[in-house]
């Protein structure tokens, strides 16, 4: 039997060996109720959409057909898409520079009040607690154009009552404006936090150098080191505005006249009013892609151009 | 390149009082160091000159111009912050030009996109390429220029602040402890670049330290401050040499001066336990007073030794620090003394002096600064002389 003077390392190895499969087993256990939950909410159903976008299931059917790229196809050519594409792109584009820049705003103004701060916080930040869809039959009800107090206003003033809802030309616009209600409060907070982040004494180095006007302070130091939540907080907002749905189904369902007839509602339509699921979860994917796309083509873009 | 002048300058901040009547003149050209503790009010004074922050009472004069209506750029004056205060999204060459296309570019000419169209930028650029270039060579940070702030050290951005503050041409620099963000090493070498680049251009620096070697060795004078009051304003050595109270004697000097009791007898001499000294008291006779020693003016013997002209504190080595250069003693008094004192021998220690041996520390009377109770300076510690009017705390200049 040899000593452990001789042969100090004898058992060591094998220890150590089994000590690590021990951490390995542990820390993959750790991991895994996350993991598969992970997978099941979310991976398992891409992959169901992903199979059900090649068949034409109806649903309620027993048996469906293999079509192919044939959903695909008929997506590209449909003008009832193509005009829910259209209708969410400029969605889009209204409701993103709008909350951003109205976000921005707010909290540029908020951030260096002491007393009245956190009041003004909490009235910004309801409409983001709000139910959107019980604050949507509340919208419904302030724009009517009989009964709500906002063309009650305008008659008083004397201007004709405006068809907010009910007027083809009119309908984005203003559910847009309702998209930017419920975000600016979202997009403040952020901004506040970056705002926070820029030290005081950068101010006053700007000062002696001779930064002079609100402005000349904001394109110098404010904005440049605003870049990235700038950046987050265009990249949530832009992906919260393609996905509305909410205002659409209850104020407008899609009307008038499929006006307001944005993708997620046309997808909607198609898989639960018309039950062509098949058809929907074509849609479905090539909704998934452009989300997909914007966001990634935005963080390129601006990654570029901002600095940590 | 202009004289800055605070005429009665009061602050307050919510009714409490940081500054108390200050009334300072810096002449052109000269390096005045503002030294004190935390909290003392210094960088609150130094930010008043700048303009950041506006007096309560008083009147800032840049260059014998009541400056109070004009904003800090207004003011001519450049500032180096403790923090650097980098721009961190800008390169170092846009951080030092930064000045520059403020004064000299209108809003539109320096508008992301609108500025493509002025024909004047570009002819503006080039001379303030020039000129950052050139101040850049002068601190040897040419190579630096392409890069950001976050890519340099601290003393690279220490240069960088620098050169921002110098391409302004400024008629006073400001420095809000500068030195403070970097390792010991580093401050020492930066302070004497500091010194040489004030040599070399000349400007009124006006800086702010809490630590007194920097103070010392950079001033032209120095303005010892405490809870918002100039203490002494003088040179560097009159602050060492006489200081006019007991809190400038403890600030100046490492380690810090040794304080004993002691009253003025009924001679008109001061006595330190029990031995009359050959210095005239002004006090009335049984007036408490403190007498200051430094411990570079202690050397140790043994016990029993006496030296001509030379009186004796007697006590008990307790421990001894090693310095390399010098050794510093701490030594407790024996009775009927109490306390204990600190005394600085150069070179090697003696054989005699080990822990717990009992020595005699000598010291020469001209060695001792007597204070009264307010910790006022009371006599001039020359035997010889009448003792002097309590000191004058404002110096003049000369």
């Amino acid at each position: 039997m040899t000593t452990a003077a001789t042969l100090p390392y004898v058992g060591q190895p094998v220890r150590r060996d089994r000590q690590r499969m021990i951490e390995r087993i542990a820390g993959i256990g750790f991991a895994m109720p996350a993991f598969v939950l992970l997978l099941l909410t979310n991976v398992v159903p891409l992959l169901v959409l992903l199979y059900l976008s090649f068949t034409d299931f109806k649903l309620g059917e027993l048996n469906s057909h293999f079509l192919g790229l044939d959903n695909f196809r008929k997506a590209l050519a449909d003008p009832v898409f193509r005009r829910s594409l259209y209708n969410t792109f400029i969605y889009v584009a209204i409701v993103l520079p709008g909350a951003v820049g109205l976000g921005l705003l707010i909290a540029v103004l908020l951030h260096r009040r002491k007393r009245t701060r956190s009041f003004y916080e909490v009235i910004y930040f309801l409409p983001v607690t709000s139910t959107l869809i019980a604050m949507a039959t509340v919208w419904q009800f302030i724009l009517h154009p009989r009964l709500g107090p906002v063309n009650g206003v305008l008659r008083a003033m004397g201007f004709n009552a405006i068809p907010f809802l009910s007027e083809p030309s009119y309908v984005l616009p203003t559910l847009a404006a309702i998209g930017i209600w419920q975000l600016v409060g979202f997009n403040m907070v952020l901004f506040l936090a970056g705002l926070s982040a820029i030290p005081r004494d950068l101010y006053e180095a700007a000062e002696i150098d001779g930064c002079r006007s609100g402005i000349d302070r904001f394109i110098t130091i404010t904005w440049p080191l605003l870049g990235p939540t700038t950046m987050f907080v265009i990249v949530t907002t832009s992906i919260t505005a393609f996905k509305v749905f909410d205002t659409v189904a209850v104020m407008t369902r899609g009307g008038p006249m499929g006006s307001s007839e944005v993708l997620l509602y046309a997808i909607y339509l198609e898989g639960y009013q018309y039950f062509h699921m098949g058809y929907a979860a074509a849609l479905t994917l090539i909704f998934l892609a452009f989300v997909l796309l914007f966001s990634i083509l935005q963080t390129f873009v601006l990654e570029r151009r901002v600095h940590y | 390149m202009a004289s800055v002048a605070l005429q009665s300058i009061g602050k307050s901040f919510a009714g409490v009082p940081v500054l108390r009547d200050i009334n300072l003149d810096i002449a052109d050209g000269e390096f005045l160091t503002l030294v004190g503790a935390s909290g003392c009010g210094k960088s609150t004074l130094i930010r008043i000159i700048a303009g950041l922050e506006p007096q309560s009472t008083g009147t800032v004069l840049i260059g014998g111009v009541p400056v109070d209506h004009l904003r800090p750029h207004e003011r001519q004056v450049a500032m180096v912050f403790q923090s650097y205060a980098l721009y961190p999204h800008m390169k170092v060459f846009a951080n030092i030009a930064l000045p520059l296309v403020m004064s000299r570019l209108t809003l539109v000419e320096r508008l992301p996109f609108l500025r493509l169209m002025s024909r004047r930028r570009r002819s503006v650029m080039a001379g303030i390429n020039d000129e950052v270039r050139a101040v850049a060579k002068q601190l040897q940070i040419e190579g630096l220029l392409e890069r950001r702030p976050s890519q340099l050290s601290g003393g690279q951005r220490q240069r960088v602040a620098l050169g921002r503050a110098m391409v302004r041409k400024p008629a006073a620099f400001l420095m809000d402890e500068p030195l403070s963000n970097l390792d010991a090493k580093l401050r020492v070498h930066m302070r004497s670049e500091l010194a040489e680049l004030h040599a070399r251009i000349g400007t009124t620096f006006v800086y702010v330290t809490h630590d007194q070697v920097e103070a010392m060795t950079m001033s032209d004078r120095v303005a010892m401050m405490d809870n918002g009051e100039i203490l002494q304003l003088g040179r560097p050595s009159e602050l060492y040499a006489r200081p006019a109270n007991i809190r400038v004697a403890q600030f100046i000097g490492t380690p810090a001066i040794n304080l004993l009791p002691a009253k003025a007898n009924a001679e008109g001499f001061v006595e330190m336990l029990g031995h009359s000294l050959p210095v005239r008291a002004v006090s009335a006779p049984g007036s408490a007073l403190t007498i200051g020693i430094r411990p570079e003016a202690l050397t140790p013997t043994p016990l029993s030794t006496t030296r001509a002209g030379f009186h004796a504190l007697s006590g008990k080595l307790r421990r001894s620090e090693n310095l390399g250069a010098g050794h510093i003693l701490h030594v407790d008094l024996i009775a009927p003394a109490h306390g204990s004192v600190t005394c600085a021998v150069a070179g090697a220690l003696e054989p005699f002096v080990i822990d717990g041996a009992e020595l005699a520390l000598q010291f020469a009377s001209a060695a001792c600064h007597v204070f009264d109770a307010n910790g006022e300076r009371v006599a001039d510690n020359d035997a010889h002389t009448h003792a002097m009017p309590a000191a004058t705390r404002v110096g003049a200049l000369g």
